[in-house]
């Protein structure tokens, strides 16, 4: 490993890429997440050695003690440290990309990972205009979430250990997006599932979590299955899994709209829903909320779920081939995205409502993508990263104030429970000035970064009508969505922040703001959610009010920036379904639109305060069950025991049926069977050995005769 | 000669072997073994007259063993009349599976 970990470095240095752009180390953009990895994990392993001698003896981990000079001072630097590092070079290759128009990506291939028949894998890694936004947005995103981490976690005991696991996580998560064939991808979708996986779990001692953990990952493999088939039938068709090969042949090979492509597509949206948790595969999202808040707001919010929409992005040549397998990608994004936004409406958990947002927010990326407009699909996938993560860490902030006051007066209420907060604003204006920030980006009002993101899919689903009347009806899911998000994020803002609070008296003496290095990491989210829309001003509003009427000076960056990737896939989709319309389905422009989904957006936002303002909310414990409807969304739609109920107790009595015939009685009875024939034979092969010397010497003799009567006769 | 040399041989080893078989007293059953082997050597004797010097000098050996032998049964047999006060093999039979 080391060695050849040395020689990717190695090559790095000594290769030059043609085509202008020379990138810079970049596999030790790769490296660096897995050097700290390598650091903090030492680090755990050592002061997990430490903690488990202190159960043993029966002492209580003291978990705020201040001399721990190696295993909390160090993950304090190498965790957040090579996270910055990792983001400064993909910033210097970024920055050295801008100027040069790249028509092929600069791949770096390091060695033969696998060579068996017609199969060659490479291990290389893929430079181009998608995987460094994708690289961007991890590396950015993830350090403000490595400093936030440091103030979050630092009084738990398995303080390095979670460095670890989360830089091991962006180890994966940027093999993943710069992975030059889909093995490579495969090994960092695996990877990350996997950090998912531990982090999800990370307090595992306490069964719900460690089953949280468990259920994202068996989830995830349903997902995986359809990954794994799609390259199976890939690399059937082309005989290689490298990007470029695949989606370079694809328009010559694949037939338009064939059951090759489809059955490819199909099963990639089926890995792409496990991952980016769309129905049906999305129930692990939620549950997943049971880790540390800013491993929600990285891996559950700003990175990892949004691999399937990259995956969607990265392969369409193949979805403009299939329009069938486009339109179950958009159809699922939008079904997804509606019902999930129904389900946040009734939700007190302050991050089950950001999860079921999250679940919902992918919904707009896949309806993106799925109607062809994959630089759409990617802006949202960057523009969510900023205010989702925002939303989550100050989530994190307002549960950590809240853990402090409840834990300080021994209160057992519950620290993530809306209806035990209100009125934090007056405790934690920094969080809660932020928090509206994201809250009015991820509403879709201008001019924040999520109404940029948000209306161009919107936009474009309305406009891919004429190509079936599906679209019309996705474009109308899209706006209602749109509407219940503006509503439930206000609801949310309204019952933490403002009106009077709940938490008690002798608790609320406790609240307090979260400290420098956690909310300096929400200023920072809180200026890209303003201004990180700005960079694709849609053409066509450019010069309206939208657009600054021409002020900004970025519009359509983004689209132009992916066209070399994006190209080929719009070429197919307009040569064959036709050009995009110009107008709404029910008629109007872009800029029409645009003022009418953010006049409602705001409208929504306002009276949605004014209503939740109004309405007396008390304290979990006094709080009445919701009835009617409401109870129904509030226990989310009951899909969890649907499923229970078709999928997990089936399955269960499947095996408990294995488990007590197969297993008890077949094969344990056979094996039981043959050892008891073994000791039967051995108890009469014993009475032989009577222990008596005359019956010895008796059988000697006798048996010396038979030979000597052998051998005479 | 070895003719009649044999036959005495042999009556002396069927005599050996039958006391080995019903004899219960470990002495007796351990003189028989002696009486064995000694039919064995007067055969030894007997071909070697025949045969060449061979012989005899395997009789050297087997007496060699012979009294190998005798030295530790005999210290067996003691150690074990210390143990049981008797010298009847019927009484010895933890020796088995």
């Amino acid at each position: 490993m080391s060695e050849s970990t040395l020689s990717a470095v190695a090559a790095d240095v000594g290769q030059v890429a043609g085509g202008g752009f020379d990138p810079v180390l970049p596999g030790l953009i790769l490296l660096l997440p897995l050097l700290g990895f390598a650091v903090n994990g030492a680090l755990a392993l050592a002061s997990g050695s430490r903690s488990a001698t202190a159960l043993r003896e029966g002492r209580e981990e003291d978990h705020a003690s201040s001399a721990r000079p190696l295993t909390h001072t160090l993950p304090t630097w190498v965790g957040p440290g090579v996270m910055l590092a990792a983001f400064l070079l993909t910033a210097v290759n970024f920055v050295g990309m801008l100027g040069v128009e790249l028509a092929e990506p600069v791949i770096r291939t390091y060695w033969t990972w696998m060579a068996t028949g017609a199969l060659s894998v490479e291990a290389a890694i893929q430079l181009d205009q998608l995987s460094l936004i994708m690289m961007m947005v991890i590396t950015g995103v993830g350090f403000l979430i490595h400093v936030f981490s440091v103030g979050y976690m630092k009084e738990d005991p398995g303080y390095p250990r979670y460095f670890a696991y989360l830089n091991l996580f962006v180890f994966f998560m940027l093999t993943l997006v710069m992975g030059a064939n889909f093995p490579m991808m495969f090994v960092g979708w695996e990877g990350v599932g996997l950090c998912s996986y531990l982090l999800i779990g990370f307090w595992f001692r306490d069964r719900e979590k460690a089953n949280a953990g468990k259920k994202a990952f068996i989830v995830n493999r349903v997902g995986d299955f359809g990954l794994l088939v799609a390259m199976f039938i890939l690399f059937a068709v082309f005989g290689t899994l490298d990007y470029q090969a695949i989606f370079g042949a694809a328009p010559d090979t694949l037939v338009y709209g064939g059951a090759t492509v489809t059955a490819v597509t199909l099963f990639l949206l089926l890995g792409a829903a496990g991952k980016s948790a769309q129905v049906p595969l999305y129930v692990w999202l939620p549950d997943a909320m049971a880790g540390p808040t800013p491993v929600s707001a990285l891996i559950h919010a700003a990175t990892m779920v949004t691999a399937g929409v990259y995956l969607v992005a990265r392969s369409s040549v193949l979805f403009a081939m299939a329009p069938v397998g486009a339109a179950a990608v958009a159809t699922v994004g939008a079904i997804t995205a509606l019902f999930a936004a129904t389900i946040a409406l009734k939700q007190y958990d302050i991050k089950k409502v950001l999860a079921y947002s999250t679940v919902s927010q992918l919904g707009f990326m896949f309806m993106g993508v799925g109607v062809g407009a994959y630089a759409a699909g990617v802006f949202h996938l960057m523009t969510h990263a900023f205010f989702k993560a925002l939303l989550f860490l100050g989530a994190g902030a307002v549960i950590h104030s809240m853990h402090h006051a409840l834990h300080a007066t021994h209160k057992d209420w519950d620290a993530q429970d809306m209806r035990n907060m209100g009125g934090l604003r007056r405790f934690m204006p920094a969080t809660w000035i932020t928090m509206w920030v994201a809250t009015l980006a991820i509403a879709g009002i201008w001019p924040f970064a999520g109404f940029f993101s948000k209306d161009e899919i919107i936009w474009y689903v309305g406009t891919s009508a004429p190509a079936s009347v599906l679209y019309t009806v996705l474009w109308g899911m899209a706006i209602a969505t749109a509407l219940l998000t503006a509503f439930y994020m206000t609801r949310m803002m309204v019952m933490t922040f403002h009106g009077p609070n709940r938490t008690g008296g002798a608790e609320a003496k406790h609240l307090h703001e979260a400290p420098l290095n956690m909310t300096i990491p929400l200023g920072i989210l809180a200026v890209l959610s303003v201004f990180g829309g700005w960079i694709n001003v849609p053409g066509s509003v450019r010069d309206s009010f939208f657009g600054g009427f021409g002020l900004l000076p970025m519009s359509d960056w983004l689209d132009r920036w992916l066209e070399p990737l994006t190209a080929t896939a719009y070429q197919i989709r307009v040569d064959q379904l036709g050009a995009y319309a110009s107008t709404s389905p029910v008629g109007g422009g872009h800029v029409l639109w645009g003022a009418i989904a953010t006049g409602l957006a705001l409208a929504v936002v306002i009276i949605g305060a004014r209503v939740v303002g109004s309405r007396e909310i008390r304290p979990a414990v006094d709080s009445p069950e919701p009835t009617g409807f409401g109870k129904i969304l509030h226990d989310k739609w009951y899909v969890d025991e649907l499923y229970d109920r078709i999928l997990v107790r089936p399955i269960q009595s499947l095996s408990r049926a294995c488990w007590r015939w197969i297993d008890q009685v077949i094969i344990d009875g056979t094996v039981n069977a043959v050892g008891s024939m073994a000791r039967g034979f051995g108890w009469f092969g014993s009475l032989v050995q009577t222990g008596q010397l005359n019956t010895y010497a008796f059988i000697l003799t006798l048996g010396a005769l038979v030979v000597l009567g052998v051998l005479i006769l | 000669m070895l003719v009649e040399a044999l036959v005495l041989s042999a009556i002396l080893f069927v005599i050996g072997t039958l006391g080995v078989l019903v004899r219960r007293n470990a002495i007796i059953m351990f003189l028989c073994i002696e009486l064995q082997l000694n039919a064995v050597n007067l055969s030894f004797v007997a071909f070697s007259r025949y045969l060449g010097i061979e012989g005899q000098i395997y009789v050297f050996f087997v007496m060699t063993v012979a009294a190998a032998e005798a030295a530790v049964g005999l210290a067996i047999i003691i150690s074990i009349f210390r143990h049981y006060e008797s010298v009847n093999v019927e009484n010895f039979n933890l020796l088995k599976w």
